[in-house]
């Protein structure tokens, strides 16, 4: 058997495929092949843990470990690093719990979360320089670790509670769907429900279009002075909130 | 052949975990150096590169990956070593280490650091890619011994036969991990100290020590006890031989006060002490 057959053959052991593994290892080998098994898949479980730490306390013990045994049999890991592996874990989580929404968007927030916790630095824009932009021309950067996530239940207070070690308020549907976003501010990861045309202003500008041009096409959506407040008012938190790496 | 060579570093660290960030942030913490897992620093940024760049400038730092896959038969991933010199060209290391073993082939990849057979081939396809590695780092690599629980029937020769060689092609040197040295002669039926005798010592430049657990058949590598005297015995008998070397402690797992880790670094200074007079 070749070196590359072999460890084809090892790794489709432990992704429980036929494989001719047992033969090639010594004759008592079979508890060292047990360890790696049990290694490969333990040591996904904690990796799942570690970075879907809410949706654990959320679901419990035995549910998440459940969940994340499924996830590992149909997601073997491809990524250079371990820190990737649970990217899919939302839409596993989606499937298995269908009456359940809460569930998918709690992960998705945990997740979105830990990428932004090492993801990409970019200081945020000095509001000082705000007077000296030409809002005529202005496009707006905002921090690389931005992330909106559709959300339809109050998954952003369930996870808050959790976190606070407070009363974990039970599920529900919001009265209309909604969004979160989720940056980093200096080393710390925050997020925060916002309303869909929030979301949509954030996404025009992330476009690359301009303010003027983003406040044009709010108007014609949802009338000139609802859209002057609305537009104010986005500014005054993405740059309270330090979202805006750059205004150019 | 790297044109390079790593000079040695004598010394006494531990590994950076995340529940001692803050001691090495605010505190004079009394080690020589500090070792810290590659990848937990390979993000694009944030607090990990934050810490790190805080202590790099208080202390030489050793970075140590488990990514690699060095015995891989298809070669090792670009994209990875290229985040991996980025963080080396980043911290400048004391040196860059892995370990003897392999994780992926294929897209396939299992973040374990699984068992390489002791085959010509193998020993081709390791020098090979370390070769590869160490042009790809400008910088000879340090490869560890990894803790093993099955040897392969088709095994040519010994694991420290195979290090021996793997050193004499390549350049590269060696982090000996006194305790997987343990944990795989307990598992795989060799004598640790035909391991001592065997090793090319010249080429080590870092001792791993930690301790381990009894599993269903096998002595378990889980780093989350502390270094039982087996494993302090044989520090003793290599450490004479090795000259300036870098020695840690590892711990991964129920992970304590910074404070019981360097009074058990205390130990390993002791004992260094003591067989180094002995030997005088």
């Amino acid at each position: 058997m070749t070196l590359l057959d072999l460890q084809r053959d090892f790794l489709g052991f432990l992704l429980d495929e036929p494989s001719d593994i047992p033969v090639a290892v010594g004759g008592s080998s079979g508890p060292g092949l047990a360890v790696y098994h049990n290694a490969y898949g333990g040591q996904l479980v904690e990796c799942l843990k570690d970075s879907y730490e809410r949706l654990w306390a959320w679901l419990g013990d035995e549910a998440f470990e459940a969940a994340a045994r499924r996830h590992i049999a149909a997601h073997p890991p491809h990524s250079w690093t371990l820190a990737d592996y649970g990217v899919k874990f939302s839409e596993t989580m989606a499937d298995l719990y269908p009456d359940d929404p809460e569930v998918a968007e709690i992960a998705a927030l945990d997740w979105a979360l830990r990428r932004a916790f090492d993801g990409p630095d970019a200081p945020a824009f000095d509001r000082q320089q705000l007077a000296a932009v030409d809002w005529d021309e202005a496009v707006i950067a905002f921090v690389p670790t931005l992330t909106l996530l559709p959300v339809k239940t109050n998954c952003g207070a369930i996870w808050n509670a959790i976190a606070a070690e407070e009363e974990v308020p039970a599920a529900e549907l919001l009265p209309e769907p909604g969004w979160v976003r989720v940056w980093r501010v200096g080393l710390q990861p925050h997020f925060a429900s916002i309303e869909t045309a929030e979301m949509g202003a954030i996404q025009l500008a992330s476009s690359g279009m301009s303010f003027a041009r983003l406040c044009d096409r709010l108007s014609e959506e949802i009338g000139v002075e609802t859209a002057v407040d609305a537009a104010g008012r986005y500014l005054a938190s993405w740059v309270q909130d330090q979202m805006i790496a750059d205004v150019r | 052949m790297p044109e390079e060579t790593i000079a040695p570093f004598h010394g006494f660290g531990l590994g950076l975990r995340i529940p001692h960030f803050q001691n090495y942030l605010t505190e004079a913490v009394p080690v020589d150096f500090i070792e810290i897992i590659s990848e937990n620093f390979m993000g694009a940024g944030g607090r990990p590169i934050h810490v790190l760049d805080e202590v790099r400038d208080r202390w030489p730092v050793a970075m140590h990956g488990v990514s690699m896959s060095i015995g891989s038969a298809d070669g090792i991933r670009s994209d990875y070593l290229a985040r991996l010199k980025a963080l080396a060209d980043r911290i400048q290391p004391l040196w860059v280490s892995d370990h003897l073993s392999w994780s992926r082939v294929g897209e396939v990849n299992s973040h374990d650091l699984l068992p390489l057979p002791f085959t010509e081939e193998a020993l081709n396809t390791v020098c090979a890619n370390i070769e590869h590695v160490q042009d790809a780092l400008e910088r000879p690599l340090v490869l560890e011994n990894p803790s093993t629980y099955l040897t392969f029937a088709d095994d040519q020769m010994t694991e420290w036969a195979f290090l021996a060689e793997m050193t004499k092609r390549t350049g590269c040197y060696l982090l000996l991990d006194v305790n997987n040295i343990y944990v795989s002669g307990t598992n795989n039926g060799f004598d640790p100290y035909d391991y001592l005798a065997g090793v090319p010592a010249d080429r080590v430049r870092q001792i791993h020590l930690a301790g381990h657990s009894q599993g269903q058949g096998r002595l378990i590598d889980t780093h989350d006890e502390p270094v039982p005297d087996p494993v302090w015995d044989l520090f003793a008998r290599i450490y004479p031989r090795l000259g300036r070397v870098a020695t840690m402690i590892e711990r991964d797992d129920n992970i304590p006060p910074l404070q019981d880790m360097l009074d058990e670094l205390d130990v390993a200074r002791r004992i260094a002490g003591d067989v180094t007079a002995a030997a005088a």
